[in-house]
């Protein structure tokens, strides 16, 4: 009796999974104990009340927005450990055993998956939500109680993703977990489990946000910001969240088939009874196109910004530059099988995809001449965000062009899954999505805090971070192109190859101490803020958000802006308009709610349970998000008032600064 | 009429578009969804394994009976909320219980077929055919069951409290989750059930 | 807060309800009866069928889910919802298809006879 209780509550749990493999558990141990650090710190500063409050239940984007970006934060410094361990077990080469095979399997995994979903989507989101209403105007999203689902969906997911450190394991089967080897009969364990659950429920959330911040940009512009009006970054947004909302649910429903095939042994993905494991491969990539270019269009947009900002001049061709974004965002669809070439179509579909996949390149290839011309005859500053957008363009062009080389199926056969397709998309994930992060990190910064980051150890940081990555990454094409097959724990040293992945080891080291100099960075600007001051418009910017106050206030507009142009505030800046006084009225902000935080704890235990077969508590935890769910869904009371006397009151504070 | 409830009025329209169209969109993931399920299906259709095919199993007047009470209830919602717009309470509750009732009509009749081919060991397990015929038929079926919550929760909240006009717009959004899922139906019983019992 | 009543049109709006009822069982029969008195052969079937399915879809989104009405971003979406739909299936279709015709595994002579047969060579 005691044994069927024992499933029924703890599922195939046992004391045993808890992990006591050195590695693993030393990571598991440092993170779990940061964990605890921070609960006594906040006890003992009696901080929790101020935590639930300002942080947990807010539904402020500026609050979510800075959530998403410290999960992110944390998420890359994991992904770069991973990334530490795995160059150093291929540079130490088979002479001493780093980590053994299945660690190394399962790290990889985890590098990957971490870097995609919870880092580049966690800065996206974040970015989104800090930037994204203040350009257009508006003081919201569209769906503040969506948005808190998200982030704490998203949250739920990366809970999951490293409860692997501490008990049970990871998936071995890579970032995408291609069966047959991820199906049941060859990952029987947890590890593939905790990859799907912490996607599937960290994926919901990237949906309804995309939904939420492509309704904020199509609903709420400020009057007079029409489509062609709006700020590049924006139609950039625009482009990548059309992108989620459609890519997305095929990343749903590819996962439902596989946990379906897992848990109630259906034959989707199976190579047995009919199923197809290509059929996975066709779908994955079918939303893991779009992905890439989910992540690398806001990327994009932000370059737009900081490039016209530092040029001192408008952007160069607006309007082929949102042709450009419309053309990439409907393409992206049409190229998915070139992750394939090499696994059986034939000559004709290969060579559609092929041209498709080159066709790509040209509105890219257009946006990165728009920013070089709009740099031509500017007065050019080169500020830290300036330094990451040279950086960019150094990088992202030699991935570019190893894509357009893989993009021909017959030279693919030498390149697919090779080191030299590793050097490509780490080229343009780091090059174009990471880099163009740390120019909008380094550029928005002294908007959000009222000081600026220290330049001098922001450009030591860059200078480290691209030396670092082109010695880490450049050895890598050259040992794909000469045929080194990726994800392999060692090489042959016959082969003579150690000497390039002993560079691509120091490259690596090189990065972490460029990621070393950037949290110095933060520290130090932070100690110095004082002396660092920053107005309310740093770098003489030329669009709106640069128009609030620094910090924003909460209502960020006491008054809605009225927009007649492009780059309105720079303009009005130029015309020195006569202030008139403003009026100001009422304004509603919603009101905190835990429920967001509820159903992200909730969906979390959920995964776990679903993750460990503990049925009751999976049941339970369900039933839990439906009951949150129809309680705030029948709620009217959502919103609280900002008289426009207390507006007055807060905007006169402003102006005697 | 006053400035202010001129406000509030303005107000609670902008608030109720962007709910609409967010709502119709969340609709169009849906879809997106659905045809990944189709695309499947498409694929996997003759994966059989030696089991049986949809030729063998649908009972096709058993479906179009489904398929009618589906597009009833398609057709009640939208005179409930038609009785709505109108102010009348009574009307509208009517109207919303007889969707609820061929709603359950129509799952109970899902569920027998479902539980009748496991019950002869033609489940899920059986075949990739079978996996994808449950799980995107089963899909659908779900969404109706969420539905059908949905609107047992607006329907007891009509019932005990005045309408408002934030009832009036769930419904509305209700409405359209409803006629959604007719239109998928419409794709399951011409491509699975029709098509697929072709040999 | 009071309810918006409206009287306007009530009219037009039952009218746009029964006749997307009407249209929809009509349609739902013809693919019915089409298919269970199998009126034209497999494939030709299977294009009406599909063709009934999409009038159907247009009536419903129409009549039931009027698109026509409110925003013009609820035809944008649409559209592009349609258009990703029919590259992810179609596309998928088409590539599974491709990849079972060249990974079939046949001796010398069943292949001479399937060229034959399908390609005409």
């Amino acid at each position: 009796m005691w044994a069927g209780i024992q499933e029924l509550v703890f599922g195939r749990l046992t004391p045993a999974d808890f992990v006591h493999d050195p590695i693993m558990a030393g990571a598991g141990i440092g993170m779990v104990g940061a964990l605890v650090l921070a609960m006594i710190a906040l006890t003992y500063f009696k901080k929790w009340k101020w935590l639930w409050k300002t942080w947990i239940t807010s539904l402020d984007p500026k609050k979510i927005g800075v959530m998403y970006l410290i999960v992110s934060v944390i998420m890359l410094l994991r992904g770069l450990a991973d990334a530490l361990l795995l160059r150093t077990q291929q540079a130490a080469g088979g002479s001493v055993e780093v980590l053994n095979a299945d660690h190394f399997q399962q790290i990889f995994s985890a590098h990957g998956t971490i870097m995609i979903f919870f880092v580049a989507m966690g800065i996206i989101f974040g970015i989104f939500n800090l930037i994204i209403p203040q350009q257009i105007g508006a003081r919201d999203v569209a769906f503040p109680f969506l948005n808190s689902v998200s982030f704490w969906l998203f949250a739920a997911g990366m809970i999951l993703i490293n409860a692997p450190l501490v008990v049970g394991e990871f998936s071995a089967a890579g970032w995408l977990a291609y069966p047959p080897l991820s199906g049941l009969q060859y990952s029987p364990g947890v590890g593939v489990d905790y990859w799907i659950w912490s996607l599937q429920i960290a994926g919901i959330g990237s949906l309804l946000s995309g939904i939420n911040f492509f309704v904020t940009i199509i609903k709420m512009r400020a009057p007079g910001m029409t489509l062609m009006k709006m700020p590049i970054f924006i139609w950039s947004a625009l482009g990548s969240t059309s992108l989620i909302m459609f890519a997305f649910p095929i990343l749903t429903a590819t996962l439902g088939m596989l946990a379906l095939d897992r848990l109630m042994g259906m034959h989707f993905f199976t190579s047995d009874m009919g199923g197809s494991p290509m059929l996975y491969i066709n779908l994955i990539w079918a939303w893991g196109h779009p992905e890439v270019y989910i992540l690398v269009l806001p990327a994009f947009g932000i370059f737009s910004e900081v490039v016209a900002t530092f040029s001192g001049k408008k952007l160069f061709g607006y309007k082929s530059m949102v042709i450009a974004l419309a053309a990439i965002t409907f393409l992206s669809f049409t190229v998915w099988l070139h992750h394939f070439f090499t696994m059986g179509a034939g000559a004709d579909v290969n060579t559609l995809f092929g041209i498709m996949t080159m066709v790509i390149a040209i509105p890219t290839g257009v946006k990165v001449f728009n920013w070089i011309f709009t740099m031509y005859r500017g007065r050019v500053r080169f500020t830290t965000p300036m330094l990451w957008f040279m950086g960019f363009i150094v990088t992202f062009t030699l991935g570019g062009l190893a894509g357009v080389a893989m993009s021909v199926p017959a030279a693919d056969f030498q390149f697919h899954n090779s080191l030299f397709l590793v050097a490509h998309f780490h080229t343009m994930i780091v090059g174009g999505v990471l880099f163009g992060a740390f120019a909008g990190f380094t550029y928005w910064f002294p908007k959000f805090t009222g000081f600026y980051l220290n330049e001098k150890l922001g450009k030591i940081a860059f200078w480290l971070w691209i030396v670092g990555f082109l010695l880490a990454f450049v050895p890598l094409y050259i040992l794909g192109f000469m045929g080194a097959t990726r994800r392999l724990d060692h090489y042959d040293p016959s082969l003579g190859w150690q000497g390039l992945f002993i560079v691509a080891g120091v490259g690596v080291m090189i990065i972490a101490a460029g990621v070393g100099f950037q949290l110095l960075q933060i520290v130090v600007s932070i100690i110095q803020r004082k002396k660092n001051r920053a107005g309310e418009d740093p770098w003489g910017g030329r669009t709106l958000e640069w128009s609030t106050a620094t910090p924003p206030a909460e209502y960020v507009y006491a008054v809605i802006p009225t927009v007649t142009e492009r780059d309105d505030f720079w303009e009005s800046k130029k015309k020195k308009h006569h202030k008139v006084a403003p009026v100001y009225e009422d304004i509603w902000l919603p009101k905190n709610s835990g429920a967001g935080a509820i159903i992200g704890l909730l969906a979390m235990i959920f995964g776990a349970a679903t993750i460990w077969h503990m049925v009751p508590l999976a049941i339970i935890s369900f039933v839990g998000i439906i009951i949150t769910l129809i309680i705030r869904l029948t709620t009217d009371d959502t919103e609280v008032k900002i008289s426009a006397a207390e507006v007055a009151k807060h905007e006169l504070k402003r102006s005697a600064v | 009429m006053s400035d202010v409830t001129l406000k509030e009025e303005v107000r609670e329209k902008e608030a109720r578009e962007k709910k609409t169209l967010g709502f119709w969109i969340y609709l169009m993931t849906d879809l997106v969804l659905f045809a990944s399920l189709f695309a499947t299906f498409a694929v996997l259709r003759t994966a059989t394994a030696g089991g049986p095919s949809g030729a063998e199993l649908f009972d096709l007047p058993f479906v179009l009976l489904e398929t009618m009470i589906l597009l009833t209830s398609s057709f009640t919602v939208g005179l409930a909320i038609l009785g709505a717009a109108r102010g009348y309470k009574k009307q509208t509750i009517f109207w919303l219980l007889a969707t609820f009732a061929l709603g359950v009509a129509f799952l109970a009749m899902e569920l027998t077929e479902f539980s009748h081919l496991a019950a002869e060991g033609f489940s899920w397990e059986r075949s990739a055919f079978l996996s994808a015929f449950f799980t995107l038929v089963g899909t659908h079926g779900l969404h109706i069951a969420v539905g059908l919550l949905w609107l047992g929760v607006m329907i007891v909240r009509l019932v005990r409290f005045k309408f408002k006009q934030t009832d009036l717009n769930r419904l509305a959004l209700f409405g359209l989750f409803w006629h959604f899922l007719d239109v998928v139906w419409i794709f399951i019983f011409s491509i699975v059930y029709l098509i697929g019992s072709m040999a | 807060m009071s309810v918006r009543i409206e009287h306007r049109n009530s009219q037009t709006r039952y009218l746009s309800y029964i006749v997307g009822f009407i249209l929809s069982i009509l349609t739902t029969l013809a693919a019915y009866l089409v298919v269970v008195n199998h009126l034209w052969p497999m494939q030709t079937l299977v294009y009406i069928v599909l063709g009934i399915a999409v009038v159907q879809l247009i009536v419903q989104v129409v009549f039931f889910l009027h698109i026509g009405r409110g925003t013009h971003w609820k035809v944008v979406t649409f559209a592009f919802a349609i258009l990703v739909i029919l590259i992810v299936v179609v596309g998928t279709i088409w590539i599974m298809n491709n990849l079972d015709y060249n990974m079939m595994q046949m001796t010398p002579e069943q292949q001479q006879i399937y060229m034959l047969q399908h390609e005409g060579i």
